[in-house]
């Protein structure tokens, strides 16, 4: 079984009047299949309201499933008792690098998940210079988080789950609010986590550029999973992608019109150096 | 109709430790009509720059002239600055407050002191603007979904009928129909309204696909204002100071280190595929 699993997994939003009744019932999750293995390095896509965020916070028992099943790490998410295990297993991090952080000094902000945990002081103390060391903060750890810039702070707070040891980190949107640089920082960070500390990772995004890195791209629809496959391989769907209102990074689009317009190029093309190559042949 | 900042400079803490200089010396005319897109990156005084155009924060030193006339002055009336010139801040579905779309998005009119009649017609037209259907205007705008709360948000600035509409990142967190939904009814606004648009964003594709000067700020200070592809051009500066160029733009330099015979000027989509063809089919006819 892989590090993560769901099997027919619901899950339904209920709305309900002042007196309390249900007045409307939103399926968020229909009938969802997942299975990903422990390194995978995972992206999941999907328009607004398609289920993505309800799927990521299932997956550290913030909400749980109306329906079906979902493991994590082995750990069935409605066992109550497990439920530090689970969170232990799968860390979050969300959108915005200020509603994260709460100290007023780096390394403590990264001490503060092994800290409720239990883990003893000497072994905080090792796990925050090994996190911090592995987002590339390390020479920040004494600094305020309220001075760095957002992607710095986001890579603080990566750090600050990688302290609980989990083995997957579920990424929802981190890099919607930061710059350029910022960006890449983030997915540049949470690549090597992935390669070289072998965390499996799920990465949520509507940067479709930032998926290509990924081994496996999961494209979600009205609670489903209508797409898998490989980045080369979602990626030389253009015009489905468009009909679930998604993209392709702006360099696909453009070899996609110049195949199109007639010119010999591969299918799939994903980065500016393969386009590059493609045209030079012709 | 124009707005020009006069030697604008803003500091935070003056005299303190934390004394930072976020705007220094800024010299630009934004003209009547025109789309600008406005880059930098975190902490670059972009906010600040945009807060200073519509008075919400005032300059250290120098002068703003709205339409020729000092906004400084005492007797200048700011609550008609702030109607003529729109602010649509970050995630701005976050101040939606009343319980209908249409109740929040008349809000602004309201304030403005109109009669009913116009606060209803300039409601219902700013809702149009932005795509949303008189079969929502009475629903909660909580229970809308994240892209239609912005643009009900968006709506609330547009109800108003400022000359001037600032965006600060407008499409953050949307999916890309979403977005492209957004930026091509701005686009649209602009064009069939003639309104002044400021785009402040981080998605240099979008930039490049919509407006017509680019303004770029680095450590408070505005280091090009100039057409997409001649800042473009400057990929280089411009990923020294934590930005970069659209994708388009680099394939065509590496298409042009290749030795192949392309103009790097292209930014967008289209305008690559039409040199990347002019020059195959040069290739075809010539063999």
């Amino acid at each position: 079984m892989g590090i993560i699993k769901a099997k027919k997994l619901v899950h339904e939003y209920i709305r309900r009047d002042e007196e309390g009744n249900a007045v409307g019932i939103n399926r968020a999750l229909d009938d969802l299949d997942l299975d990903i293995q422990k390194g995978d390095f995972v992206a999941i896509l999907g328009h607004n309201g398609s289920g993505k965020s309800t799927l990521a916070k299932h997956l550290n028992a913030i909400l749980m499933p109306t329906e079906g099943t979902l493991w994590v790490n082995g750990y069935d998410t409605k066992e109550e008792e497990h439920i530090w295990d689970i969170r232990q297993s799968a860390g979050m991090v969300f959108q915005n690098p200020d509603n994260q952080i709460i100290s007023t000094i780096v390394e403590e902000d990264v001490g503060f998940g092994p800290e409720n945990l239990g883990v003893p002081t000497e072994e905080i103390w090792r796990r925050v210079d090994e996190s911090l060391r592995a987002v590339g903060m390390l020479e920040y750890r004494s600094h305020s988080p309220n001075k760095l810039s957002g992607g710095q702070k986001q890579r603080v707070a990566i750090a600050g789950i990688m302290a609980m040891k989990p083995k997957c980190i579920v990424l929802d949107e981190p890099t919607a609010m930061l710059d350029p640089d910022g960006r890449k920082e983030v997915i540049r960070t949470i690549t090597e986590l992935n390669k070289q500390e072998n965390v499996t990772i799920l990465l949520i995004t509507h940067y479709m550029e930032e998926v290509i890195g990924a081994d496996k791209v999961i494209v979600m629809d009205q609670g489903k999973i209508v797409m898998q496959g490989t980045p080369r391989e979602i990626f030389t769907q253009v015009e489905e992608l468009k009909k679930y209102r998604l993209d392709v990074p702006q360099v696909t689009e453009l070899a996609y019109e110049l195949r199109k317009s007639g010119l010999a190029i591969a299918e799939g093309i994903l980065s500016v150096d393969e386009l590059v190559n493609e045209i030079t042949r012709l | 109709m124009s707005i020009t900042l006069d030697h604008i400079s803003y500091s935070y803490s003056i005299g303190t430790a934390y004394e930072k200089h976020a705007l220094k010396d800024i010299n630009l005319t934004i003209k009547d009509g025109e789309f600008i897109g406005l880059i930098g990156h975190t902490g670059s005084g972009k906010s600040t720059l945009i807060q200073h155009l519509n008075g919400l924060m005032k300059a250290t030193s120098g002068s703003i002239y709205y339409n020729g006339k000092d906004i400084y002055d005492e007797d200048y009336d700011m609550k008609e600055l702030r109607s003529k010139v729109g602010l649509v801040f970050q995630y701005p579905e976050h101040q939606l407050f009343e319980t209908t779309v249409i109740k929040d998005v008349s809000f602004g009119p309201r304030n403005q002191g109109l009669p009913q009649l116009e606060i209803d017609l300039h409601s219902y037209e700013a809702l149009k603007q932005v795509g949303i259907g008189e079969d929502l205007i009475d629903c909660s705008p909580f229970e809308l979904s994240g892209g239609q709360k912005r643009r009900v948000a968006i709506a609330g600035v547009l109800a108003m009928r400022p000359e001037v509409l600032i965006l600060d990142e407008p499409t953050a967190g949307l999916d890309p129909a979403g977005r492209d939904e957004i930026l091509d009814q701005i686009a649209k606004l602009h064009k069939e309204r003639k309104i002044t648009v400021i785009l402040v964003s981080h998605s240099m594709e979008d930039v490049a696909k919509y407006v017509d000067r680019i303004l770029v700020m680095n450590k408070g200070e505005l280091v090009y204002s100039d057409v997409p592809r001649k800042v473009f051009a400057n990929y280089k500066v411009l990923e020294s100071i934590g930005l970069a160029a659209p994708q388009v733009t680099y394939v065509m330099h590496g298409l042009r280190e290749q030795g192949i015979a392309v103009d790097t000027n292209a930014t967008t989509i289209d305008e690559a595929k039409r040199e990347i063809l002019k020059w195959a089919h040069r290739e075809i006819i010539e063999g």
